[in-house]
């Protein structure tokens, strides 16, 4: 008589028919399977309530827009329609000097602001912010132009990107006049080449063609 | 193991030099003299027969190397060692370091700077050890490539390497805010920027790492988790991969060492 090979032998995935003892009819789950199934699913249990709101605590910025606020930069005589004004302003509050920024503001000028958006606005505020790796820019009275310092990105009156590497047009603040006063809104929007508005992009993120499908808008950075 | 050659006796009279100890002198009571002397031993055997630990470390420290080994094979070691370099002084560091944007940070930093005993001296070995890391990873990286060190069966260690390489470019660029002056923020601000340039996932890279869409009040809070917690972490687990793995399957001789052949093995096989 041969010796039957284990290997090629058939077995019963039926725990009764292995005769395994306390088998119950038609129960395929062995007892070492059942607690070794046990011992694993406890432990990534275990693992997972750490695991989970621990990352969700670290990534939970990401969805999660902070607090944006009007303030105020200045009475209506301090601007003018044809020249910039710089103004500093705060983005981020309770960081002191670090959370602050500057932008150029002028008054709406019919002239040149032939956007129809831009009829809304009472103030044209440009974010000092360059739309290439965000760099702060300086208006250049003599030259007419936004100029950046780390890697020459040149812009126009308008915040056009005429020179160097910048992608789009600098951003841009909401402004509103309340009384005499001119009040900015600390959450920026972006534009296009054609000056259309878009919800706040980072810098060197284009916004013309699948650009802004490339670069999505975020949860933390709305319109 | 062969027998250590012993050192010459001093050359003393017969009659001064003491007698060699005889076996079973004391009767198994040494004296406390002699215990003394078999201190350290003792201590060893102790941890050794509860570990067995001295076969690891021969295996790990007693290996045959290659013909032709030379002294680029000691960058690999010299990188370890601005590691461990970086890791004792960034320790040290944190203990002064104070991570508050409005102002703490960079108070924190000068007063290291000028004030504290040897401060600028660790500050220094900390700023410019890691530059020199960054080198060194990259002369280690050159002798692996044109000693073709990185060919079967060493793939995973390449690939271990590059995943170390680029963490210690994190550790670089997380490191570099952390002074949080002028130079600082604004590389900070450049380089998030970059990392958003990255299509479709870039923007919420950016947003994870400066914990919003601006530089907020936790930024660099979580740049200095990152700097000093995360990435170390990681480090310290894939250089004890990339050293096993250097262990278990020893290293190359240079590509300008020939194969020995034996010529009677050759002439069995014809």
């Amino acid at each position: 008589m041969a010796v039957p090979d284990k290997h090629t032998q058939h077995k019963s995935k039926y725990t009764a028919d292995r005769g395994i003892p306390g088998a119950f009819e038609g129960e395929t789950v062995t007892r070492r399977r059942f607690m070794t199934g046990t011992a694993h699913t406890a432990g990534a249990i275990a693992a997972g309530a750490f695991t989970l709101p621990a990352l969700g605590f670290a990534i939970g910025p990401i969805f999660k827009e902070p607090p944006h606020f009007w303030e105020d930069i200045g009475s209506t005589t301090d601007f003018t329609a044809e020249n910039y004004t710089p103004v500093v302003i705060t983005i981020t509050q309770g960081i002191g000097e670090a959370g602050k920024s500057t932008a150029y503001v002028r008054k709406f000028n019919p002239a040149i602001d032939t956007d129809p958006y831009d009829r809304n606005t009472p103030y044209i505020a440009i974010s000092t912010r360059c739309a290439h790796l965000g760099c702060p820019v300086r208006w250049v009275d003599a030259a007419e132009r936004f100029i950046c310092p780390c890697h020459g990105g040149v812009y126009n009156l308008l915040g056009q990107p005429v020179g160097g590497p910048p992608v789009r047009p600098l951003d841009r603040f909401p402004t509103r006049l309340t009384g005499d006063r001119v009040q900015l809104y600390s959450g920026r929007f972006s534009v296009n080449s054609e000056l259309k508005r878009f919800s706040p992009r980072d810098p060197g993120e284009p916004l013309d063609g699948i650009g802004q499908y490339l670069y999505p808008s975020r949860p933390s950075a709305q319109k | 193991m062969p027998k250590l050659p012993k050192l010459p006796a001093p050359p003393l009279p017969a009659a001064l030099q003491e007698p060699p100890p005889r076996p079973g002198e004391g009767n198994g009571t040494a004296g406390p003299l002699e215990s003394a002397k078999e201190a350290g031993t003792t201590v060893v055997d102790w941890v050794d027969e509860r570990t067995s630990l001295s076969g690891a470390g021969r295996w790990l420290m007693f290996r045959k190397v290659p013909k032709g080994t030379n002294w680029f094979y000691t960058l690999g070691s010299a990188t370890m060692f601005a590691f461990l370099s970086q890791a004792v002084t960034g320790v040290f560091l944190a203990m002064y370091y104070r991570p508050d944007p409005s102002g703490g940070a960079y108070e924190s930093i000068r007063y290291v700077t000028n004030d504290v005993f040897l401060g600028q001296f660790v500050r220094g070995m900390h700023k410019w050890g890691s530059s020199v890391m960054v080198v060194l990873v990259f002369l280690h990286m050159g002798r692996t490539f044109f000693f073709g060190a990185y060919k079967y069966p060493r793939e995973l260690n390449w690939v271990i390497g590059v995943v170390l390489l680029i963490l210690t470019m994190v550790m670089s660029f997380t490191g570099y805010l952390l002074p949080f002056d002028q130079r600082a923020y604004w590389a900070t601000i450049v380089g998030v920027n970059i990392n958003g340039l990255g299509p479709l996932v870039g923007p919420y890279l950016s947003d994870f790492l400066r914990a919003g869409p601006e530089f907020g009040a936790t930024t660099l809070s979580r740049f200095y988790a990152i700097h000093m917690l995360l990435i170390p972490g990681a480090l310290v687990a894939l250089i004890g991969a990339h050293l096993y793995l250097v262990a278990k399957l020893g290293t190359t001789a240079p590509p300008w060492i020939k194969a020995e052949q034996n010529p009677e093995l050759r002439k069995a096989d014809a």
